[in-house]
Order: C-alpha cells, then structure tokens, then sequence
C-alpha cells in the first residue's frame, strides 16, 4: 500500500467516524462535532493529493484547506448558536425532539 | 566537572518536572508533592554550582548552544541557551533562595487544604524563572517572562476566595502586561531590523557588534537612534515586571498572597527579572552611548526612573503600617537602585546589588512570614510589638536583614552593594540628581527599617494575637538562620577584593574605593538608625490606637504617604475616566448619529413598501391567489415526507451516496 | 516515515472514535482536541507547517473552546441521560450506514491504481510563497471568505443572544 492509499483510508475511516456520530447520537453538539470530524477527514484528503500530486509547488491543495479551515470555523460558531438557541427553547439539546419544522 | 551549553536545559527542567508530578497527585498526595519540589530544587542548585564553575573557568566567554525550535517553510525559528557568569550566578541565586523558601513554606502552608497546589505552582514558578535566566534568545525569554507572569497571578491569587486577593492577582497581572505589550513591541522591532532574536550566535547575534552597529546608525523620526527606542521599549517590560514608577502600583497589592510567594516571587526573584533582562541586553541598551548628538539616550531614562522609585519607594515605606507593606515598598525602593546603577552605566554594580537584595530581602521576608504565622496572621505593625522576648531566632534574623538592608557598614553585604551603586551613581556624568535621590533614600531606608523593627519587636504586646506568639516549627526557623549567615558572608563577595566584580565583567578594571563617599554613607545610615530609634524605639507605642510620633507632627504628609501618593486614584481618575468618556462618546454616536440615519432608511423603506403594497392588492393579487393555492396542496403533499427527524435525512443522504457509487462502479464494470 | 504515519492514524482514529462513543460530553470535547492536534501531526508529516499551525490555532485552540463553552452552558457536563429504544435502533442503522459509505470508499482506494509521485522529496512551501499566492490569484476568494467570517459570528451572536430582553434603544 502506498502512503497516499494510506492517507486516504486514514482519511475515509474519520470520515466514517464522523459520519456514523451524525447518524446516530442523538446529542446536537456532539453531531456537530461529527460534522467536523467529517470536514477535517476532506482537508486530509487535500492535503494527501497536495503532497503526492503531480503539482505540489502549485499549493492549491494547502490554500484550499486554509479556506476549508476557516468555513469550519464558522461553521462551528453558527452551529453551536443553534444549538444554544434549541437548548433555550426546549431546555434539552436532544435532536430528535427538534422536529418542530416538520410537514 | 563543567556543564556543556546543551545541558544548560536541565535546570530549568527539574522544577517544572517536579510541577508536573505535583499537578498528577490527587490533593492528597502532600507529601510527594512537596517532597518532589524540594527535590528538583536541591538538584537544581547543584547543577547550577557545576554551571557556576563552568563558567568561572573562563568568564569572559559565552558558552551558547543554538538549534531549530521549528521550521516554518525554508525559515527557522531558532532557540538557545546561553552560559556566561551573570546567568550562573543569577541561577546558583534562584535555585539556593528557592529551596529554602520551599522548606519554609512546609511549615507556613501546613494548614492549607491546598498544600499540593501550591507546590505545584512554586515549582512552575521555578521552572519558568530558571528558564528566562538560561534563555539566549529574546523570544524564550518572552515565553519564560510570561510563564513567571502567569505563576506570579496564579500565587498572588492563591487564596482566591478572599476578593482583595483575587483583585490583586488581577491588577499585578494587568499592569505588568502594559509592560509586556511594550517588550513585545521592542522584539518584533529588534526582529524586523536584524532578522534575529538570538543573544549570541557565533557573531550573527543581536547583542553582537555587527547587529549592534548597524541599530545605532539608524534612526527613527524624532532623532531617536533605533537601538534607543529598541531598548526603551524592553526597558517597559522591566518596568512592568520589576515594579517601577509609574507601574509599580501591582507589587504592594501583591502582598495579598501567602508570605513565602511574597519572599520568593515579589522580593528576591521575579521583581529583579526585569533588572536581569536590561542586564542581560546591556550592550544593545548602552549601544547608543557612542552617539553624542541624539536628544536622549536609553540609559537616561533607565537611571532617572530608577532614581525615582528609589525615593518614592523609601518615602511610602515610612507611612506603612502592614509589615509586609513595608517590605513591599522597600522592595520597590531597592529596585529603584538596581534600576540605578544600570542606567549609570554599572551593571555590575545592579546585579551584585541583586544578589545581596535577594537573599538579605527573602530573609526579611520568611522573617516577616514567622512574625505573621505565629501570631495568627496579625500583619499590622500597631498591633504587634513584643515579639523579641518569645521569638527569639526570628528576632535574631530579622535584625540582621534589617541591617543588611539598611546598609550598616562592613559586616552586612547590603552595605557593600549599595556603596558600589552610590559609587558609580556618584561618577555619573550627566547628572547629580540621581545621586542626591539614592542618598536620601538611604537614610530613609535606614529609618523605616528601624521603625519596623522597634514597633514588631519591642515594647510590649498590643493585641492578644501577639501576646501568645511563641517561635515558628523548625521547617520555618533553619531557612531563616542559613539567609542570615547568607546575608552576611556575601560580603564577602566584595570585600577586601572586588572579586564578583571583576567575574561578572572582566574587562571592567577596578576603580579606587572613594572613602569621602563611604564616610559620607556610614553617617547617612547611622543618621536614619539614630532617627527612627529616637522616635520609635526609646518610647515604644503603647496601645495599639496611640498615633504616630510622625504622624502627630505632620498628619497631611503621612496620610498621604499612607495612601502610597495616591497612585491608585491618579490612575482610576485619568486612565479610567478617559475610558468611560470615550465609551460614552461612542454611545453618543451611536444612538444619535448612526440611530439616525439608521431610523431615516429605515422610515423611507416603510413608505416604499406602502405604496407597494397598495398596488399589489389592488391590481396583481387576484391572479397569484389561485395559483397559490394549488402550490400549497402539493406542498402539503410533499411534506409528509419532512419527518422533522434530521438523522432520518441524513441516513438516506448516505445510503444514497452509497447507491449511486455502486451504481457508478457497477455501469463502469459493464 | 509511513510508521509515523500509521502511529498518527492510529492517534486520530482512536481518540475520535473514544470521543464519538462517550456519554460525557467535557471528555469527548478533550478527546477530540487530541484527535485534531493528531491532525495537526499529519499536516506537519506531510510537509504543511502553515496548515499545521492554523489547525492548533483554530481547532486546537478556538473551536475547543466554544465546544466547551457550548457544553457548559447547555449543561451537559454531567448526568448523561438513559438510553432509549429509539436511540439503539438509530445507532444500527447509523452504523449500517456509515458502514456502507467505509465500504465503499475503501473498495474505491484500494482498488483504484493510484499513480504517485515519487515519494520522499517533501514539497516545500514557504509562508512568503503561501502569502503571495493568497494575494494575488486568491484575493477574492480570500476577501470572500473574510466577508463569511464576519456574516457567521454577527450570525452567532444574533443566534445565541437572548430574544426576550426589553425593546433595544436603536431609534434617538
């Protein structure tokens, strides 16, 4: 196996990690918390291709994780917000109870 | 046996072991916890005696040992330790004080449930003062300088559920970070104009010639050469950290914290870190020495601003009534002097000062600690009094760092460090002010230190608390009988030869003593002995409500003194109200300005969307209604499937994905 | 060099898997900031000291902090609550879904004949190279992303501000 297979399974298995966390916890921070997991599992996977890549003096790979970083950054202070904003209106942050947007 | 540069990181490194190992224990672990910090400080010393030898073989030379902290693309960010004398023998200081501070604070922190904490955090103190005395680099030294400033705020506030602590911690810390944000300001400056931060680096250094002339030959706007403004603004961090006007309003307040942090940290080591560093940066600060037609040179301000806390120091000291106030004060006066002789050119004369100051003042201090320990924590002088017959040893002790401190001639090595700053204060070109100021504060030294004995240890006892006093535990009373010896036998340093001198600069070549001076001295002290004995000590204070001989005979100028010239309310009257005014000039803005334009849009906007809204009724509804209406249905239609369960979605996106690849792979194998 | 690397995987995998299957939420937080510093160690492996950094500084450092944040003023630090029937059949087929996606992916990597460039030579990219690229070809997007930033933090605060406080004194 070469060390870019490697980076790669290392990054899909986080990436599964944070994926079965978002299915199946039902605590809101700690989906969110998988979502990260999930979007630093895609910023390895750039940084794998950057490094093994044909082109690696270009430095798309690493810029676009700089920007990838700081959208998480954001991400992470809306989401948890949201999340103080469902625990002020139903006292628990269980997601499953935050089902007031159905059809 | 001598210690190569790259060992030099052991030092530090003891201590800040032995404070991991305390903050693993559980809080029961008292015993390890102490046990290990004392420990890592007793190694510590000795291997700072093998440096201190190391160094002594040769001590014009400067053992470095450089390497790569990290890369960061094709640039490193390089780190170092340095070996010369002033970094052994501040180091052999730290280490010796330490370890008896620790001891004595077995005996002093018994009762506290905290006991554990508190090692663990003397011990990161430790570490993080060793690693600021060993670093040859700017920048490690700013990581260490800060590291001590977070122990000290840690220490301060150590018994945080008393408020007066917890402000105190708070304001020692924010006022020595205007200090710092100054030194943080000199290294980017020193970075940008050199490329480096390392000390000495085989000729590429910052405190070496090359890097050094090539500061003073440039200039800033205002004349200024580089190297000054470079040096003034590290000497900012000095002054926040070593307790000089105008930021020396933390290191009274300080005092908030158990005695033996007072000894350690706010007497004999961090306060001086900050004549260590300008010590330590001694060429850059003298660098613009050559220059004769610039408005102002470094060293100028840093011996008039030591001049002046010297004298304020002392003459607040006298109006106190906390013993450990005074102390604080005198402490802030001492430094004053150090501050002195580095800006008269004499850093020798500073560090030797340092040294004796360490230990005459750590002893003064854990004395102060005994006095307070046995009499339930009493710390008002009027309240005390009568201590010499039940505390024998302490008394002992106390008067012989009291007399070192007040520079009583020829046994004592405070005398001898103070004649050699007043020596070269004297021999000062510029001016003769400073000099004048240093030898009044020796006579007001003299005299609040005699008063402060008189009043603790004289008379009879005025409180219940005092009249039970009997002598502190052993863990308590060795460390203070080995700082007396100590504060005695540095004298020998100096006398009947130079000898620290001559290692800490060899190329300094010893100038004939000024006897006139020393004469003129001997009769300064002596007149503030006489005087505070012929106020306080033939007539000791009856009760604890009788008034102060001085303060009967000139009650305004006391009390203003007691209120330690009004500092803390010059600052909350200038640097507070500006900043309320300006927040409610922002606020006036805001509301008034900002609010109405804001308001004006906002009312515009409305009467838009009225006649908007009156054409959309009348003209375009009718049509979109029935629509609409249709839409809604399949809307309602479609939103059975919306659960409101979002793990729900979430799992179809998934399985979903997982279809579509297989469906992909699978067309492909086709 | 691939044994650094199978050790940080295995860092970043474990304490991320540990910290998705606690029940206390302050452990999780702390575990995970160990699994992004193991990321960290991998940007560094791989030769990208700049994303290293900015990893610590934004992870590591910020969004620990409003994780924890988040977890203490939503109360979650203790008393984990009682497992439901519901939440066990969600967790099989969580896992039955995510288990599919691992499945697939791996099978994509492993069976794929992934061309690599000869290994061995790190690419380097100074910071001053970094800079310039972000100024000159990726202003906008650079700018863009600035804009986003501010958007989502005046977001956060509208979010996370209590509605019903009194009328706000906006108008004169």
């Amino acid at each position: 196996m070469s060390p870019l297979q490697l980076c790669l399974v290392l990054s899909s298995l986080l990436f599964c990690i944070g994926l079965v966390a978002v299915l199946s916890r039902g605590n809101a921070i700690l989906v969110l918390l998988g979502v990260e997991l999930m979007l630093n599992a895609a910023n390895i996977n750039f940084i794998a291709f950057w490094r093994y890549g044909p082109h690696p003096d270009a430095g798309t790979g690493v810029i676009f994780v700089l920007f990838s970083i700081a959208a998480a950054a954001a991400e992470a202070a809306v989401g948890l917000a949201l999340v103080i904003a469902i625990y002020r209106h139903q006292q628990n942050i269980r997601l499953q109870e935050a089902t007031r947007l159905k059809g | 046996m001598t210690l190569s540069a790259e060992k030099l990181w052991f030092i530090p490194a003891l201590p800040l072991a032995a404070a991991a190992v305390g903050a693993l224990m559980p809080r029961s672990g008292r015993a390890i916890a102490a046990g290990a910090a004392i420990a890592a400080m007793l190694a510590a010393f000795l291997v700072s005696c093998v440096a201190l030898s190391t160094a002594l073989a040769d001590p014009a030379a400067k053992l470095v040992h450089n390497f790569a902290w990290f890369d960061l693309g094709t640039s490193a960010l390089r780190l170092g330790w340095l070996l010369d004398p002033l970094t052994a023998f501040m180091c052999v200081m730290v280490t010796f004080v330490g370890a008896l501070i620790f001891i004595f604070s077995l005996g002093y922190m018994k009762a506290d449930e905290n006991f554990k904490q508190f090692f663990c955090f003397l011990s990161l103190f430790a570490a993080a003062m060793l690693g600021l005395l060993v670093a040859n680099s700017l920048l490690l030294l700013f990581i260490c300088w800060e590291l001590v400033g977070l122990a000290s705020y840690l220490l301060i506030g150590f018994w945080f559920h008393k408020p007066s602590a917890a402000a105190a911690a708070k304001k020692a810390f924010i006022t020595t970070r205007i200090g710092d944000l100054g030194l943080l300001l000199g290294m980017l400056w020193l970075y940008n104009s050199t490329g480096s931060l390392l000390f000495f680096d085989g000729g590429a250094g910052v405190l070496e010639t090359a890097a050094l002339g090539s500061l003073a030959a440039q200039f800033t706007a205002g004349g200024l050469a580089v190297s000054t403004a470079i040096g003034l603004l590290i000497f900012c961090g000095a002054v926040g950290k070593s307790g000089q006007f105008p930021l020396h309003v933390w290191l009274p307040d300080a005092m908030e914290g158990p005695t033996p942090v007072s000894a350690l940290i706010h007497a004999a080591t961090m306060v001086a870190a900050g004549v260590f560093l300008i010590a330590r940066v001694y060429p850059l600060m003298s660098a613009d020495q050559v220059l004769a037609h610039v408005p102002l040179h470094a060293l100028t301000v840093v011996a008039f601003i030591g001049a002046i806390t010297a004298l304020m120091g002392a003459c607040i000291a006298v109006a106190q009534n906390d013993i450990k106030r005074v102390l604080a004060f005198s402490t802030v006066s001492q430094l004053g002097y150090m501050m002195l002789a580095l800006g008269v050119g004499s850093w020798v004369a500073a560090i030797f000062h340092l040294l004796t100051h360490a230990f005459f003042k750590a002893l003064l201090f854990l004395g102060a600690g005994s006095v307070i320990h046995s009499a339930h924590h009493e710390q008002d002088i009027r309240r005390l009094g009568g201590l010499r017959g039940p505390m024998k040893v302490t008394f002992a002790t106390f008067a012989i760092g009291m007399m070192a401190l007040s520079g009583v001639p020829f046994l004592f090595s405070g005398f001898w460090s103070k004649e050699a700053i007043l020596h070269a204060a004297h021999g000062w070109e510029v001016s003769q002010l400073p000099f004048y100021a240093a030898l009044i504060a020796v006579v007001l030294t003299a005299f609040y230190m005699t008063r402060l004995v008189a009043e603790t240890f004289f008379g009879k006892a005025r409180s219940d608390a005092a009249g039970h006093a009997h002598e502190s535990p052993a863990t308590m009373t060795i460390p203070l009988v080995i700082l007396a010896v100590c504060a005695v036998l540095l004298s020998l340093l100096a006398w009947p030869s130079p000898w620290l001198q001559h290692q800490l600069d060899p190329s300094a070549h010893s100038e004939p003593d000024g006897i006139s001076l020393m004469v003129l001295s001997i009769v300064l002290v002596a007149l503030g002995l006489g005087s505070g004995w012929a106020i306080y000590g033939r007539k000791p204070r009856v009760s604890e409500t009788s008034a102060d001989p001085l303060a009967t005979a000139s009650p305004g100028l006391i009390a203003f003194l007691a209120a330690k010239l009004k500092f803390d309310e010059l600052y909350a009257a200038t640097f507070g109200r500006l900043n309320a005014a300006s927040a409610a000039f922002a606020n006036f803005l805001e509301v008034w300005l900002w609010g109405g334009i804001v308001t004006l849009l906002a009312r515009l906007g409305e009467f838009t969307g009225l006649v908007n809204r009156e054409a959309d009724e009348r003209t375009l509804n009718g049509g979109f209604n029935s629509v609409s209406e249709k839409v809604r249905g399949t809307g309602l239609a479609y939103s059975r499937a919306q659960t409101g369960d979002v793990h729900g979605y979430l799992r179809f996106i998934a399985l979903g994905f997982v279809i579509l690849v297989l469906l992909v792979v699978m067309g492909g194998a086709k | 060099m691939t044994f650094a690397l199978i050790l940080l995987s295995l860092l970043i995998l474990g304490s991320a898997a540990v910290a998705m299957a606690l029940r206390n939420l302050i452990y999780s937080a702390l575990l995970l900031i160990g699994s992004w510093a193991g990321i960290a160690g991998f940007y560094l492996w791989a030769g990208a000291e700049f994303v290293a950094f900015a990893q610590i500084l934004i992870y590591v450092g910020a969004i620990s902090m409003v994780v924890l944040f988040a977890v203490l003023l939503t109360k979650q630090g203790h008393a984990p609550e009682p497992v439901e029937f519901n939440s066990v059949s969600r967790f099989i087929t969580g896992l039955i879904a995510g288990g599919g996606v691992a499945g697939v992916l791996l099978g994509a990597i492993l069976g794929m004949p992934l061309e690599v460039r000869t290994a061995g030579t790190t690419p380097t990219l100074t910071v001053k190279a970094l800079g310039a690229q972000l100024m000159g070809p990726h202003t906008a997007a650079l700018l863009v992303i600035g804009l986003l930033l501010t958007v989502s933090l005046l977001g956060a605060v509208v979010l996370a501000s209590d509605e019903r406080r009194d009328q706000p004194e906006d108008a004169p």
